[in-house]
């Protein structure tokens, strides 16, 4: 492709890299892992709004990252998105779509509705081809009602009344079709989110820890960090833990200066720009 | 799995399964206050087509047990043959005691072991229930067996897609002592999602119970499902474009 390369890619995914990667793969470069949020989320809809919910751990493989992390994602006061798949990846897409739904708000001068997140999030993960490996639960409430949507990462929706994604997504599933109804109060939609991600947290390996819940009703969001905590630590030491000073033996002390002297030139040169 | 026997293999060693061709789907099985109950679905799937509709997956074995299996479906015809013989060869001993599901299952899992060791597996979950007179009076057995070997015993069991589906929903619900009918509706609560959510399931399932009187298979019959819901009417209305 001869001329000039000045205009940048219109689109699209540039999968130049892509050959050098493997190239250098072949060659015995060990490419770094990712952290993946190995995960159950969920989402619902009840008679007033949606219920989204999320464990709290993050796996790097066998081992857990992060025994706590967000899950529910920030899009709109009236949207929020919960993330499965590449921690990364899920929470640059949301926080991505997040800033442009802003804009958007400045420049119509209007609530953000839920089908415009949709719309930028499939587009880009569909750009993307599956490489942006983000599975994320969509889920809020604007002039026209409820919404609740799941998005695959190869860019696909899909448009429910209620939703499960992630390892333990099935576990949670399980749960939604024995006991979903439609027309569940708030206090029911609750409990129903809470015991489906209960389900993920204990019987899928990838889920752990707390229990995060969003609820999102016209005009009202409540976002209840670690609504339940089923694994509390249960084993502390009564007598507390204290290290105070002389409890380690000193067996030997040498002070080394760092600088033995420091001189001050005064009225030096003056540094050169 | 899936290990080809090398072209130049000294002596015709035959080999069968190296992976299934007809398979049947996920057995649930839970000890109840009577004894054991079991269930599944009757179709058997040839890759992923539908190819037979009305199987039965669950069969008694001796007086004292039954025996559920998913995988394929020849293995577990093979192993109704070796449990046959196994049964006939005890009541010959004439002597007054028959085999238990203990035996059976313990029995079963020396099969399993020892053919996946020779890298020639009976493709199989096999699911093992039953209720026995022992010391402490009715005992209530339920295990299961796979085709690496791996077994345990428990209150309530799943193969297949029933450990990922069925599993959660039988730790959070099942209590010692339930009736018969409690059972029922418990195991139906699980049939039914994996009817819903597993691609390979049928609507047509046969439970069956082992007590001391003895076992009962029950005829087939089909599970109401709900597709009522408000969203699947026009799930695009709210989001058009999307489906």
């Amino acid at each position: 492709m001869t001329g000039s390369m000045d205009l940048p890619a219109k689109g699209g995914f540039s999968f130049d890299l892509c050959r050098r990667n493997d190239m250098l793969e072949k060659k015995g470069l060990k490419l770094p892992g990712f952290r993946k949020t190995g995960t159950t989320i969920v989402g619902l809809v009840f008679q007033d709004g949606v219920v989204l919910g999320a464990d709290t751990r993050a796996t790097e493989g066998p081992i857990v990252a992060d025994k706590n992390c967000e899950k529910i994602h920030f899009m709109a006061p009236n949207i929020y998105c919960c993330g499965a798949g590449t921690a990364a990846d899920t929470e640059a897409v949301t926080d991505m779509v997040s800033s442009q739904l802003q804009l958007h708000r400045y420049a119509t001068g209007r609530e953000s509705r839920v089908v415009t997140a949709l719309t930028l999030l499939k587009s880009h993960l569909f750009r993307y081809q599956g490489h942006v490996s983000a599975a994320l639960v969509l889920g809020g409430v604007d002039c026209t009602g409820p919404h609740l949507h799941t998005v695959y990462p190869h860019g696909s929706t899909d448009t429910l009344p209620f939703a499960t994604m992630g390892s333990g997504s099935l576990a949670a599933m399980s749960v939604f079709e024995s006991k979903y109804k439609e027309g569940l109060t708030r206090e029911e939609g609750i409990q129903l989110v809470a015991e489906a991600i209960c389900a993920g947290i204990f019987n899928d390996l990838g889920s752990g820890s707390n229990v995060d819940v969003c609820v999102i009703t016209k005009g009202k969001t409540e976002y209840l960090r670690n609504h339940q905590l089923p694994n509390p630590r249960t084993y502390v030491s009564s007598k507390g833990y204290s290290f105070t000073k002389g409890q380690t033996e000193v067996l030997s002390t040498k002070i080394t200066q760092l600088k033995q002297t420091v001189e001050v030139a005064e009225g030096g040169d003056a540094m050169e720009e | 799995m899936g290990s080809q026997a090398p072209a130049a293999a000294g002596g015709g060693q035959t080999q069968r399964t190296q992976y299934p061709y007809v398979t049947g789907t996920s057995v649930i099985a839970l000890k109840y206050k009577d004894g054991v109950i079991m269930a599944c679905d009757t179709g058997a799937s040839y890759g992923s087509t539908l190819r037979y509709k009305s199987v039965e997956r669950i069969k008694a074995v001796g007086k004292h047990s039954l025996i559920g299996a998913s995988g394929e479906f020849s293995d577990f015809q093979e192993i109704l043959r070796y449990l046959d013989e196994l049964t006939l060869s005890d009541h010959m001993w004439d002597d007054g005691n028959s085999l238990g599901p203990k035996e059976i299952h313990s029995y079963l899992t020396r099969v399993m072991y020892n053919r996946r060791n020779k890298f020639d597996p009976l493709w199989n979950s096999l699911v093992l229930g039953g209720v026995k007179k022992g010391p402490k009076g009715d005992e209530k057995y339920l295990g299961m067996v796979n085709m690496i070997g791996t077994h345990f015993e428990e209150n309530h069991i799943a193969t297949g897609f029933g450990n990922h589906l069925a599993i959660p929903i039988l730790r959070a619900e099942w209590r010692e002592d339930m009736t018969f009918e409690e059972a029922v509706k418990l195991v139906e609560k699980c049939l039914l999602v994996l009817l819903y959510r597993d691609r390979s399931s049928i609507n047509k399932f046969q439970i069956a119970k082992i007590t001391t009187e003895g076992s009962t298979i029950y005829p087939p019959y089909s599970l109401k499902t709900y597709w009522g819901f408000s969203h699947f009417e026009n799930p695009a209305q709210g989001a058009v474009g999307s489906w």
